[in-house]
């Protein structure tokens, strides 16, 4: 359900860019993001929400401004979820097959 | 892959849906019989007039600005555990609890003001205040019991 969002949100080369920039410096204005990238507002605009559906970007009043930011506890738990659970296996299996080369060398 | 250059972060921002209500989360973030558990075992009691911060042989206790069960609890930080960071400026923390139409409860922590304080700002990013969310996260939500 909600990784669902989570993987659509990253599905995306602009969208990737967004995070990107807000990784460099958070909490920027719609301003700020659309001067950087060569997209219409209007593009910015609507990836920001489909991040912000998947809880990526986090806006913030502060005072007239709505500033974004980059959440990235997300993709910690995507991490978490698949990444960590595949490499183990990895680096489990590469393990056996180094004891039982070593076994029988 | 090329990586990317950071630039300070002095607001950091944190969000997590978790499966339970603003009232049992607040009493997670609050009580210290709760909070060993998921803060690398910090012992935190935190009221209307401060938050003690108990970790190991260190007290520490911060000034507590907002004090709103179960919706916004708002307290100074400072990493008192760490001689260096210790001697930083205190920053701020912010916990906003919003509960969904869906059964969960929206957690959104801000740690900002960390302009003096740029020792704490890099320890507490990004795997630092996840490994306490996703702590607090799993103990909410696994059922185990909450008290013994």
């Amino acid at each position: 359900m909600h990784d669902d969002l989570v993987f659509k949100a990253l599905a995306d080369p602009s969208r990737r860019l967004l995070l990107d920039r807000l990784f460099e410096r958070d909490g920027r204005t719609l301003t700020e993001l659309d001067a950087e990238l060569e997209m219409t507002r209007f593009g910015v605009m609507k990836h920001l929400r489909v991040l912000e559906e998947a809880g990526l970007v986090v806006p913030r009043k502060q005072g007239r401004e709505k500033l974004h930011f980059l959440n990235p506890v997300p993709i910690r738990q995507i991490h978490d979820r698949w990444i960590d659970k595949y490499t183990e296996r990895q680096v489990s299996a590469l393990l056996d097959l180094k004891n039982e080369l070593e076994e029988t060398a | 892959m090329s990586t990317i250059e950071q630039t300070q972060t002095t607001v950091q921002v944190y969000q997590v849906f978790i499966k339970a209500t603003p009232e049992a989360i607040w009493e997670a973030i609050t009580k210290p019989e709760f909070t060993k558990r998921f803060f690398y075992g910090a012992e935190i009691d935190a009221t209307a007039d401060r938050r003690l911060v108990v970790m190991g042989d260190d007290v520490g206790e911060d000034p507590v600005f907002e004090f709103d069960p179960p919706r916004r609890l708002v307290h100074g930080w400072q990493s008192k555990w760490n001689e260096e960071m210790a001697a930083e400026e205190p920053s701020r923390v912010t916990w906003e609890l919003e509960p969904r139409d869906d059964g969960t409860t929206m957690l959104t922590v801000v740690h900002d003001k960390l302009e003096g304080a740029p020792k704490t700002a890099t320890a507490v990013y990004g795997a630092g205040w996840m490994y306490v969310l996703s702590g607090l996260k799993t103990l909410l939500e696994t059922g185990e019991p909450l008290s013994t």
